[in-house]
């Protein structure tokens, strides 16, 4: 067949490949699945695949270096009957809720404070979200030496203002002092989320909502709780809702100032995962501690689709 | 300005006082520590607040020569730049595609990243432990670099959504009617617009990735593998002896390469922070 013939099969065929590409990939439907492939493949084999794997894991008897049964849902209904997970169940509750009520009220308050004139302002703000930065293992360290049961600084200032008896309180040691030790890392290094964020909720409030509401007489305080607190619903419940899951699914705090004790009463579902699947080596077991964090994480995303993206939209 | 005003004014800053204790005494107090002679660290009667005895960099030097704690900081350093370098160019062009492009599932793949933005790591330390397992990067800070990007991808590509969603549309439409293809479109203009995002990006990526605790912990165990938290949180840390003078060098200085970022870019920190809960 001669050469010339060629171009009557049409035009487009002769386009050079280079340009066709091009043109392909100019189409939104093309460009699109392209664009979300790396993220795609990202997500399913590091994150769903192994949710698919945690899924087997809390069904079987999964032990490190053994070949595992299905042993349907004996690993959830052990755990809710051993004191240790029921101990953990309480914690986590405990730990979130004061947390957050704690986190919630100071972050308002803090946000209220950085919105007025300031001197210094960047230098506030600086200083104010620092221990959202720093690592929070290695800053929970310093905490660990702040809470030492010889050396505690909290204590020898707590005596020095009279507020303590010598010695003052074993913190990491006893019971309830131990849960109040973790409970103010997680509110001093989750502090700085609420108010920051709070502060831009503030920010976006119109002025003239305030002007109006003085012009009706309003003092600061109903100003507060009239205007203020509405105008920040929105900004809370997105605060409030992150945070519950990241204070719920907490590992770090805890790891490092007290590994859980004394006697289990500060272990939240991460740590104590952590300690019967890898520690002492119950996979099956361990995965199901961590799938008990998931109705919760389930509330908060349906949640924040039906609340929150779609204002966004 | 009246008196009363500056009343006020001063009052608001006293009332911030007891906030900015709370905030940088742990920092201080570490600081502190990491400086005194042990004579001084543990004399029980000692005022803790203050260096009286004269400070030193003994702890500095021991931590820098006697522990591995150089190497930690390198893989540190390795597993964070190749993390948030990999996270931000898909977390680009996922978000690109999601906040431009009309194509079938663009909206269960949004909803997708959502959900998997707000998979806490604790969920999957486990199987995903397992998973490494099984690729044979077991004890390797390589499972790091592959791991991190789960968490930093959703991360990325939800918050440079909310800003090519600033970007007019109109700017891009322009730039093809000229000629120019979607990609040249989004090299040349879409990005340049949006680097403020993008330097959003790649700082959070590397705080978060930095700051990453629990699969280092788990994926990682021998000295010549892990980060800087976990090698000071384990290594420093034999038996019930504690060297707390090294231990808080440590964290100071596991700490230092995040402080330095923050102080030159603190205003993204403070963008950012906001535009992951607000946009």
């Amino acid at each position: 067949m001669a050469i010339g013939t060629l171009p009557a099969t049409g035009a487009p065929a002769r386009l050079p490949w280079r340009t066709r590409v091009r043109e392909t990939l100019d189409r939104e439907r093309v460009l699109g699945p392209l664009f979300i492939t790396p993220a795609l493949i990202l997500i399913l084999l590091l994150v769903a695949y192994p949710f698919c794997v945690a899924l087997y894991f809390s069904v079987s008897n999964a032990f490190i270096g053994r070949p595992s049964h299905f042993i349907g849902l004996t690993n959830f209904i052990r755990l809710w009957d051993s004191d240790a997970f029921r101990q953990t169940f309480q914690n986590a509750f405990v730990f979130t809720g004061i947390s957050i009520a704690f986190k919630l009220v100071l972050g308002i308050s803090l946000a209220l404070l950085l919105n007025q004139q300031l001197w210094f302002k960047r230098l506030i703000r600086g200083a104010v979200l620092l221990p959202w930065v720093i690592p929070t293992a290695l800053s929970t360290l310093g905490w660990w030496w702040m809470f030492n049961s010889l050396y505690s600084v909290v204590n020898w200032t707590g005596i020095a203002l009279g507020l303590m008896d010598p010695p003052g309180p074993n913190w990491l040691g006893q019971r309830y002092y131990a849960m109040t030790a973790v409970i103010t890392v997680n509110i001093w290094r989750g502090l700085p989320f609420f108010a920051i964020t709070i502060l831009a909720g503030l920010v976006a409030i119109p002025k003239e909502l305030y002007e109006a509401a003085q012009a009706d007489g309003a003092g600061p305080w109903s100003r507060f709780w009239y205007v203020t607190l509405p105008m920040l619903k929105p900004v809370l419940a997105v605060v409030v809702l992150f945070s519950t899951i990241f204070t719920f699914s907490d590992f770090n705090i805890v790891y490092v100032l007290t590994h859980g004790g004394p006697i289990n009463t500060t272990h939240l579902f991460a740590t104590y995962s952590r300690m019967i699947g890898l520690e002492s080596g119950r996979i099956g077991e361990g995965a199901a501690i961590s799938l008990y964090l998931f109705p919760l994480l389930m509330f908060v995303v349906w949640a924040q689709l039906r609340f929150v993206r779609k204002q966004a939209y | 300005m009246s008196r009363r005003t500056l009343g006020t004014k001063v009052l608001m800053h006293v009332l911030l006082v007891p906030f900015l204790i709370f905030a940088l005494f742990p920092f201080y107090h570490m600081l502190l520590t990491s400086l005194k002679q042990d004579r001084e660290l543990y004399d029980r009667f000692a005022v803790p607040l203050a260096i009286k005895q004269g400070p030193t960099l003994e702890h500095y030097t021991k931590l820098l020569r006697e522990t591995e704690f150089l190497t930690w900081t390198k893989n540190s350093l390795m597993v964070t730049v190749l993390a948030t370098t990999a996270s931000v160019i898909i977390g680009t062009v996922a978000a690109y595609a999601l906040s431009r492009l009309k194509f079938r599932g663009v909206n269960s793949f949004g909803t997708g990243i959502f959900v998997t933005y707000l998979v806490p790591t604790s969920l999957l330390f486990l199987p995903l432990a397992q998973v490494i397992n099984w690729i044979g990067l077991a004890d390797s800070k390589w499972a790091l670099v592959v791991t991190y990007p789960t968490f930093l991808v959703p991360f990325c590509t939800w918050l440079l959504m909310g800003y090519f969603r600033t970007v007019p549309k109109e700017v891009e439409e322009c730039a093809m009617v000229d000629g120019a293809t979607r990609i040249q479109a989004l090299w040349r203009i879409v990005l340049p617009i949006a680097i403020p995002g993008l330097v959003c990006a790649v700082l959070f990526a590397f705080t978060l990735s930095w700051n990453e605790f629990i699969y280092a912990l788990t994926f990682t165990s021998s000295s010549e593998q892990i980060t800087a938290s976990v090698g000071v949180t384990s290594e420093l840390i034999r038996g019930d002896i504690y060297f707390w003078g090294e231990l808080m060098a440590g964290a100071i200085l596991g700490s230092v390469p995040i402080v330095i970022l923050y102080v030159f870019f603190l205003d993204y920190y403070v963008s950012g922070l906001t535009a992951g809960a607000v946009k």
